[in-house]
């Protein structure tokens, strides 16, 4: 939990966040993904700043609401969020879906923004039709899937048995969360590449070198449609590089926020 | 009191226990055409011959299995409807939450009605958890989508006076105007099939036919007690007539006690292979509230996506399950026609009463000789006797 928590109504659903550390503001949208667990990445992150990490309707303890189910959904919830708050200048950063609704968000309004660090985004099509750019999150074993989000997988405490309840809600609430906003299209907006355009602000990719749920080619193709991006590569890492590599993670989102203050 | 024969058309063929899955990753290049037409003709015939006997018919559907070739009841039924006399035609069901459109269902399901003059029961089923893949439909918004398309099926099937337009959350259309209207008026009977409480209050609040599938005596009463309040909530009666419920087990038949259970146990590979299923696709996000993930986690068996318990109490594992576990659960009726007999009464007595009992006459390896024999002597010597017996309730009285 944050050191602070806060919601607002917005339209009838909650917009509730977390809020960990001082210092500059930096938005984190965590990947929310069952089998990576950041809280540990947030600590680290807000040892820099003031980290708000906002939690998605049907994720965590934000219940789902029904009219909630699109990106564009919690884009627009962030971007309020971000109006409530009365914040500017802010460090966005976001990871794997995440990194998508961060993309979201900046294609509609880059105002609020010094600078954006997307981690193993996802969000495009890439391939062909019948080409799978994402691993099938839903389709795949666990196992398969810890193997190709990590290069070491056992960073990642895998055995129920060892966990507590909470954290095993957290999954299954995380797991039911991805499907709601990203079922089909398949973790993906077809309109989002087209969009990346718009983004006005001086944007990062971080990609592990060995993520095999989006490989580091579907990255440099992503990162190639925003105007002027920089596309870093983190070694012994894959798809969660900022859980199996924070320090490198952590420096890389730093050096880039400090270059564009 | 109505006796449905159910066969789901297996391709028996393709099982084995060594292969990881019968669903959605079995490689079709395991189905031999020749023999998939063969089987089709086969169980068409069999449900010929449970028209000829006072059977009525059920059918179903499952996709991208070895288990079940009915990849499209409506298919199937579309020919019964013509080949058959007399049975009433239940398909249950059609899971219109998987389906795209909703106004394809209403119009194939009124062309049915129509040919067969009729004799269409319509079920609309939720679908289990392993066809959500097939279809790739999201589950996390499977039942109000379930929902919508049984509100726009129902209106489309009752509207007579030309089009209406409808705009949901999740169907839209212009102009909703089906042709053939149903033969029956203003509409086929309903079924919705389920195995949760609080989706069994919803379907007693509209009325309709409610069935559950091999969920034992225990699950099949709190079923039915919370049908019973939807049905009172919704102004239908404080009573609720046992046509209301139906039942679907495993039966097997024969003059000789042995071979009489040792066709139920071939049946009964249906069940052992239900959690046959490639990991995760048994476990669709959504599908599952989080509170039953996290208790089926934690289960000793986390894959099975449904567990059975016997009145006792003792859980029953699926996959290696005997044929007594099966008779002790109430999920089926195996041995002589006296033995069978005295299961069904017992059971139904159980659950206070049932109007629709359907039998899995027909499953896994169990060949078209001996479905035929077992149908026959159940026909001959169960059914009249069950009829009268049955009759003899007309609401369920819960215990």
């Amino acid at each position: 939990m944050g050191e602070e928590a806060v919601a607002f109504d917005i339209g009838g659903t909650p917009a509730i966040a977390q809020i960990y550390g001082q210092g500059r503001d930096i938005l984190y949208l965590s990947a929310g993904l069952w089998f990576a667990d950041e809280s540990a990445f947030i600590q680290r992150l807000a040892r820099n700043g003031r980290v708000i990490v906002p939690i998605a309707p049907g994720f965590g303890a934000a219940p789902a609401d029904r009219r909630w189910n699109h990106v564009d959904d919690l884009a627009y919830l962030y971007l309020d969020l971000i109006d409530r708050m009365k914040l500017s200048e802010l460090v966005l950063v976001g990871a794997s879906f995440g990194g998508w609704v961060a993309a979201e968000m900046a294609i509609k309004s880059c105002a609020a923004f010094s600078s954006i660090t997307l981690i193993d985004p996802l969000g495009v099509k890439i391939g062909d039709r019948f080409t799978r750019d994402i691993a099938d999150l839903f389709g795949l074993p666990d196992a398969e899937l810890r193997a190709r989000a990590y290069v070491d997988p056992s960073v990642f405490e895998a055995d129920v048995k060892k966990i507590s309840d909470d954290e095993l809600a957290r999954r299954m609430r995380a797991r039911e969360g991805l499907a709601r906003y990203g079922w089909t299209p398949f973790m993906h907006d077809p309109k989002l590449l087209s969009r990346l355009r718009r983004i006005t602000v001086p944007t990062q990719f971080i990609w592990g070198a060995h993520d095999q749920i989006a490989s580091p080619d579907y990255g440099r193709a992503y990162a190639s449609h925003v105007p002027g991006a920089v596309f870093t590569q983190i070694a012994d890492a894959a798809h969660v590089p900022q859980v199996e590599r924070p320090q490198a993670t952590l420096d890389a989102i730093l050096s880039f926020a400090d270059a564009h203050r | 009191m109505r006796i449905f024969h159910f066969s789901e058309e297996p391709y028996p063929d393709a099982w084995g226990a060594e292969r990881p899955s019968l669903r959605i990753t079995l490689p079709n290049e395991l189905c031999d055409p020749d023999v998939a037409h063969n089987l089709y003709h086969r169980y068409i015939d069999e449900w010929m011959l449970a028209d000829e006997l006072g059977f009525d018919i059920m059918l179903n559907e499952h996709h991208s299995t070895a288990t079940c070739l009915t990849a499209s009841a409506s298919v199937i039924l579309a020919i019964l409807a013509r080949v058959t006399k007399r049975a009433r035609l239940l398909i249950l069901g059609v899971p219109v939450g998987n389906r795209p459109d909703p106004i394809r269902v209403a119009e194939e399901m009124s062309m049915i009605d129509v040919i067969s003059k009729g004799r269409l029961e319509f079920g609309m089923i939720k679908g289990v958890p392993y066809d959500i893949e097939p279809a790739n439909s999201n589950a996390v918004t499977l039942m109000p989508r379930f929902w919508e398309a049984h509100d726009l099926i129902v209106k489309a099937m009752t509207t007579t006076s030309g089009p209406f337009s409808f705009e949901g959350d999740f169907f839209h259309y212009r102009n909703v105007n089906i042709w053939p209207r149903p033969y029956q008026q203003p509409r086929p009977p309903i079924w919705v099939s389920t195995a949760t409480p609080t989706n069994a209050v919803e379907i007693g609040a509209r009325g309709h036919v409610m069935a559950s599938f091999m969920g034992g005596m225990a699950e099949t009463v709190k079923l039915h007690k919370a049908y019973a309040q939807g049905y009172r909530e919704g102004g239908h009666g404080t009573q609720v007539p046992v046509d209301r419920f139906a039942y679907l087990a495993m039966c097997g038949v024969a003059s000789d006690e042995a071979e009489g259970r040792r066709r139920c146990d071939l049946i009964a590979d249906y069940l052992r292979t239900n959690a046959q299923v490639a990991d995760p696709f048994n476990k669709p996000p959504g599908y599952f509230s989080v509170e039953a993930a996290m208790r089926s986690a934690r289960s000793p068996n986390p894959r099975a996506f449904r567990t059975l318990m016997t009145p006792k109490g003792r859980p029953v594992e699926l996959s290696t399950a005997s044929l007594d576990d099966f008779i002790e659960c109430g999920i089926a009726f195996a041995g002589t026609p006296d033995q069978v007999f005295d299961q069904i009464c017992a059971f139904t007595d159980g659950i206070g009463g049932l109007g629709n009992l359907l039998l899995m006459t027909q499953g896994g390896h169990l060949g078209a000789a001996d479905t035929t024999d077992s149908m026959r002597l159940f026909a001959r010597e169960v059914m009249p006797r069950l009829r009268e017996r049955l009759a003899q309730r007309q609401f369920f009285e819960a215990a």
